[in-house]
């Protein structure tokens, strides 16, 4: 994990939002990497969503807090990292980050970056190119979070998109992940 | 025997404690932000043998496992405040009918049907006063969904042993999200059964006065014949306007929980160690932001503490007041507009210590920084802190 600016009273705490659509998988995304953390790695993960009329279209959100240490508030405060598959959700939480945070965004659907320092991958042209399903966006991105940041480990993750993957949706979602690592990979080495 | 960890809800964990508690009738009618409870209990208990209704409404619903419990079963319904206020009627009617029954209400803001997909504590008050008369009530209040899954078992337990309907408090943040839980293994949990008749049915008194306050009860079927009713009743359960039975038959809804009071609310604190002069007093999901502000306040030299107490009916008010004793300021944080701040008023001698109270009531939960602002604000105001 880089060195990030701290929260007050939490070193440790690494804030995460995942966002997009509503519709994209975010939800079930927050909840893949929450459990891979908390019951693979053996860290602390929380996660939440935005509930309600406000949550059915539109910007969706998952919101995942991790630490080693006990997890004390439940909510985010200041994003250690945003996903933003969307426009709208970019422009959304974008002011929720860090100065220091890291963004990552689908090239292909958020045209206006609102900073050049961010990382850009056409997720959702990848899950219909590479895997033929435009549905699997978010296992990209789960792969691609992880190879970036380290905040959760292939092994953990790997093994709960397994497991959660629908049926007979297991090999498709496990290219996924396996594109994710690679265009973080090249990403990272660009850099 | 290999641990297991999950992720789960707090709605999740707490099918998961019903069913280990041995909860094997629920009958309940949906609604925001419980509805996950019922999901579970009519997915999980068809494949153990026990029974889900969903029923046409709350009162419905709270009658239904009130004769569940009658039958011997231990039985569950879990709502929000609208279905919350409904049940008050027949609650009552558990009450004095001194019937095993688990309520779980999910706050969400009021009142009417209010705000049903926001945070809210706005039913402190109504878990311990919500239906009239005389009575002493046992509401539980987690703070992480790891204790809402042992909570959720103490409430059956709970029930069982002082024959009483218990009100297991929870929150819709607390209820959605998702945290680590360490499943139990059936070995390490304890199980209490209400206790059964042992004299012939002859003898049976349903509402036997003991020394303890709790009767034995035999259920519908197993061959003692005895009255139920919500009048005030005698021993056998027959209505009667005798002053004397009158005075014992509430005495003994009373005495059986506040003797226990102690043993049933528990508190957890924080940096209380070193004898702060400033505490935060708070209960379930604001109870977590209070810690974090503990830690937020001493890296800023500042000497706090938070206590929290994990039953508000009834308050362990001696216990309180013990770690209480060198507080001079105590912030009470909740959700709501000012009810767990009476209570504390109530039970704490503020001449020795001052009540400072933290409300919110947007629909958000209370934040570190805002608890923290408080603090600075006492400091500001020339505390020594």
């Amino acid at each position: 994990m880089t060195q990030k600016a701290k929260q007050p009273g939490a070193p440790d705490r690494f804030e995460v939002r995942l966002s997009g659509a509503g519709g994209q998988g975010l939800i079930l995304a927050g909840v893949i990497l929450a459990e891979a953390i908390g019951t693979i790695d053996g860290k602390n993960a929380v996660q939440s969503q935005s509930y309600g009329p406000e949550a059915r279209g539109g910007a969706s959100r998952a919101d995942v807090v991790i630490s080693k240490e006990e997890i004390f508030y439940p909510k985010t405060m200041k994003l250690d990292l945003l996903l933003a598959l969307t426009q709208e959700a970019c422009d959304k939480y974008y002011p929720d980050l860090k100065d220091d945070g890291t963004l990552i965004i689908d090239s292909g659907m958020v045209s206006e970056p609102p900073t050049p320092h961010c990382y850009g991958f056409p997720f959702v042209q990848l899950a219909k190119s590479e895997i033929g399903i435009a549905m699997v966006a978010n296992v990209i991105s789960l792969g691609a979070i992880c190879e970036l940041t380290g905040i959760v480990s292939k092994h953990a993750l790997t093994e709960v998109v397994k497991m959660r993957a629908p049926r007979g949706t297991e090999e498709k979602n496990m290219k996924a992940l396996e594109v994710g690592f690679k265009i973080a990979k090249e990403a990272k080495n660009q850099r | 025997m290999k641990r297991v960890v999950k992720l789960l809800q707090g709605n999740e964990a707490c099918v998961e404690g019903a069913l280990m508690a041995g909860v094997r009738f629920f009958g309940g009618y949906p609604i925001t932000p419980s509805t996950e409870i019922a999901e579970g209990m009519a997915r999980r208990l068809p494949t153990i043998g026990g029974r889900f209704i969903q029923m046409e409404d709350e009162i419905g619903s709270i009658a239904s496992i009130i004769g569940a419990s009658c039958a011997g079963v231990k039985s569950m319904t879990a709502t929000s405040g609208p279905g919350f206020s409904l049940m008050q009627e027949n609650i009552g009617y558990a009450y004095i009918t001194e019937t095993p029954t688990v309520i779980v209400n999910v706050q969400r803001g009021g009142p009417s049907t209010g705000l049903p997909t926001k945070v809210s504590q706005s039913d402190t008050m109504q878990a311990g006063h919500g239906t009239h008369g005389d009575y002493y009530a046992i509401a539980l209040v987690p703070s992480s969904v790891q204790e809402v899954l042992h909570f959720t078992i103490k409430a059956v337990n709970l029930s069982e042993r002082f024959r009483t309907p218990v009100i297991l408090l929870l929150d819709e943040v607390m209820a959605h999200m998702r945290e680590k839980v360490d499943i139990p293994n059936p070995d390490e949990i304890e199980i209490v059964e209400r206790k059964r008749p042992t004299v012939p049915p002859d003898w049976y008194k349903h509402f036997a006065l003991t020394a303890t306050g709790v009767s034995a009860m035999a259920s519908f079927g197993d061959g003692y014949r005895y009255n139920i009713t919500g009048l005030i009743h005698d021993e056998l359960g027959f209505p009667t306007a005798e002053p004397s039975e009158i005075v014992a038959m509430l005495d003994k809804l009373k005495q059986k929980i506040v003797k226990h009071a102690e043993s049933i609310c528990e508190f957890e604190t924080n940096g209380m160690e070193d004898d702060p002069k400033v505490a935060i007093l708070s209960y379930g999901i604001v109870a977590r932001a209070a810690k974090q502000a503990v830690i937020i306040a001493r890296e800023h030299r500042l000497k706090v503490g938070a206590i929290r107490p994990t039953a508000i009916w009834p308050l362990a008010t001696d216990s309180l007041r013990k770690r209480l004793k060198n507080v001079r300021q105590l912030i009470v944080a909740e959700l709501n507009q000012g009810q767990l701040i009476n209570l504390m008023k109530q039970h704490i001698d503020q001449r020795h210590t001052e009540i400072i109270p933290l409300q919110r009531y947007d629909g958000e939960i209370i934040s570190p920084g805002q608890i923290f602002n408080k603090i600075k604000e006492i400091k500001h105001h020339g505390s020594e802190i």
